[in-house]
């Protein structure tokens, strides 16, 4: 393995690590503010989280990680 | 009696109890032979493997007991959101190793792996029954979901005619996988997904609609229960228990026997990656399931007088049916039961599956008949798989339901620890089997221990760090001291020259992959 694409694995590693990051921090989203269609922000946020993850894990799917 | 509920859910039955025993046609294998009938095969592309995995992930105790919480307790039981959404990247960068070397090796479990890696028979042993005492309660509690969707429909019988529905459910259930294998919960699943997304997109949009919108579905939640307690002095309270409790559940999903099967009845390493990708759609869907339990609280569900008795009787597991039965005509409801009944067989199925691959490769194979042929492995784990669903309902039919919660919550803590063994085993080699079986056990003895304590009502155990408390999830707090002693004891083996035995892989051989 060329250390060019170690430091690529690496850096798709760093990216898939992103959603935890962005759920654990309990703190953050535990808000109601601001509501989105009626929904509270502690919802929502989690919500789009699904999302981006499913982009992360794709995006890495493709670039062939 | 409700009769178009009945009819409805009983004709939905009838068309999966018919798949499951077409399927063992299906992909045409050899069901004599254990890859055939457990793994159907390893020939699983992505579609399949997706149906399979979410029949795995998303039971029919998820789709009662996840709005049950949050009926009952709230913003807490939203943790189900980021438990499931973080286990899609970890899967992604781990499992298709474990893919990979079992595919080059003939691994059917984790314990094979954990055998050839560390040429060690107990480890794979202790790994095996971990995985079989986490699974069975988890069987048990598929036929709780069953059980309340039956009653929901008003079979009120007591003793054995009360619980003759569940009795034929079981059967059925026992009957199919007996002669199909792993092939008839990969195609029942199918039905079912579409059942599920079915029912809950038409919740999700006509409920709303009922009740005025998303905003007045939240403005009917007390204001303690819509968002997590904050901390109150020095005990981090909800949030710690929040975020543990996801990240451990997210942790010790994919060791759970069921899910490994999953993983390696795939057909390549692709198929895994691009299914973690696309499982997050049932997350989504999961979501919505969790906003029943608020829709439950805001139609009002629990003062109805009519679904008292019920209430008295099942607790808040009883929101999604009350939900159902209030908000459609009660033929949809049916729908939506027979959905619940076919969620809880699909993973009862794999389950089981899973439970008799590990005892036939890990304790038949290895300790009591170890010249065993293909057929006679074959031949076994049919056996033992009804010998386990037996298990799982006599568990249901003579013990209080309560066990089988808290054994399931125990069954989370207990699985976590074979994460060293298998996860880092995947990685490297360097820790010790003596000490990745010792750091096992201390991990085993303080999380049950840290749920004892707590009288195996939670498994939130508040840890005091000085003069601050932190709750938190207890298998992801005993993990660190079993990863601790493991790495302690090999470094101690490691200077006292203790025979590490023989590596059966190649480290090219985690990344082999089929053309």
């Amino acid at each position: 393995m060329t250390s060019t694409h170690a430091a690529r694995r690496w850096f798709w590693y760093c990216l898939l690590l992103v959603p935890y990051a962005g759920v654990l921090w309990v703190p953050f989203y535990n808000r109601v503010d601001p509501v989105v269609f009626g929904i509270p922000f502690f919802y929502w946020f989690q919500f789009a989280w699904i999302i981006v993850t499913a982009i992360i894990t794709a995006l890495a799917y493709f670039a062939k990680v | 009696m409700n009769r178009p509920a009945l009819a409805v859910f009983i004709l939905l039955f009838a068309l999966v109890t018919v798949l499951g025993f077409v399927a063992a046609r299906w992909r045409r294998g050899d069901l004599n032979h254990l890859n055939e009938w457990g793994l159907a095969g390893r020939r699983f592309g992505t579609v399949v493997t997706w149906f399979l995995l979410g029949g795995d992930l998303y039971t029919a105790y998820t789709f009662i007991a996840v709005p049950a919480l949050v009926f009952g307790a709230g913003a807490i039981g939203f943790f189900a959101l980021p438990y499931t959404l973080m286990v899609y990247p970890f899967v992604y960068v781990v499992f298709p190793r474990l893919w990979s070397v079992s595919h080059k090796h003939g691994y059917v479990t984790a314990s094979d792996f954990v055998r050839g890696r560390y040429d060690s028979g107990l480890l794979a042993l202790v790994v095996a029954v971990t995985g079989i005492l986490a699974t069975m309660p988890y069987i048990a509690l598929q036929l709780v979901g069953i059980q309340v969707v039956i009653a929901a429909m008003g079979f009120t019988g007591t003793g054995l005619v009360g619980d003759l529905p569940l009795i034929i459910a079981f059967v059925i259930l026992a009957a199919f996988t007996y002669t199909s294998g792993l092939r008839a919960p990969a195609l029942i699943a199918i039905v079912k997904d579409l059942l599920i997304y079915i029912v809950i997109i038409t919740a999700v949009i006509v409920i709303p609609m009922q009740l005025g919108g998303y905003a007045h579905i939240f403005a009917a939640i007390p204001a303690d229960k819509l968002l997590l307690k904050p901390p109150s002095g020095a005990n981090l309270g909800t949030y710690s228990a929040y975020a543990t409790l996801a990240l451990g559940s997210a942790l010790a999903l994919f060791l759970y026997p069921h899910c490994v099967n999953g993983v390696l009845s795939a057909s390549s390493r692709k198929v895994i990656k691009r299914n973690m990708s696309l499982l997050p759609a049932y997350s989504l869907v999961l979501a919505l399931i969790a906003f029943l339990g608020y829709m439950a609280v805001a139609a009002g569900v629990q003062h109805d007088p009519a679904y008292a008795g019920w209430f008295k009787q099942y607790g808040s597991t009883f929101a999604v049916p009350a939900l159902l039965l209030h908000s459609f005509p009660a033929w949809f409801a049916g729908v939506g039961f027979a959905a619940i009944a076919i969620g809880a067989l699909v993973p009862a199925a794999i389950m089981s599956i899973a439970s008799s691959n590990l005892f036939t490769r890990n304790i038949y194979k290895e300790y009591l008949k170890p010249g065993a042929t293909p057929a006679q492995e074959a031949r076994m784990a049919k056996l033992m798989s009804l010998i386990v669903k037996l298990g799982a309902l006599a568990f249901i039919l003579f013990l209080p339901g309560k066990y089988a919660i808290q054994l399931q919550l125990l069954g989370g803590v207990w699985i976590i620890q074979t994460l060293p063994a298998v996860v880092i085993g995947l990685y490297t080699r360097w820790l010790h089997r003596w000490a990745l079986l010792l750091g096992w056990l201390a991990g085993m003895l303080l999380g049950t221990g840290m749920v004892a304590t707590q009288h195996f009502k939670s498994s939130i155990y508040p840890l005091h760090v000085g003069d601050l408390t932190v709750p938190g999830y207890a298998a992801l707090y005993s993990l660190p001291v079993n990863i601790g002693i493991a790495i302690v004891l090999t470094l101690a083996l490691r200077a006292l020259k203790t025979p590490a035995g023989v590596d059966q892989t190649a480290s090219t051989d985690y990344e082999h992959d089929t053309p």
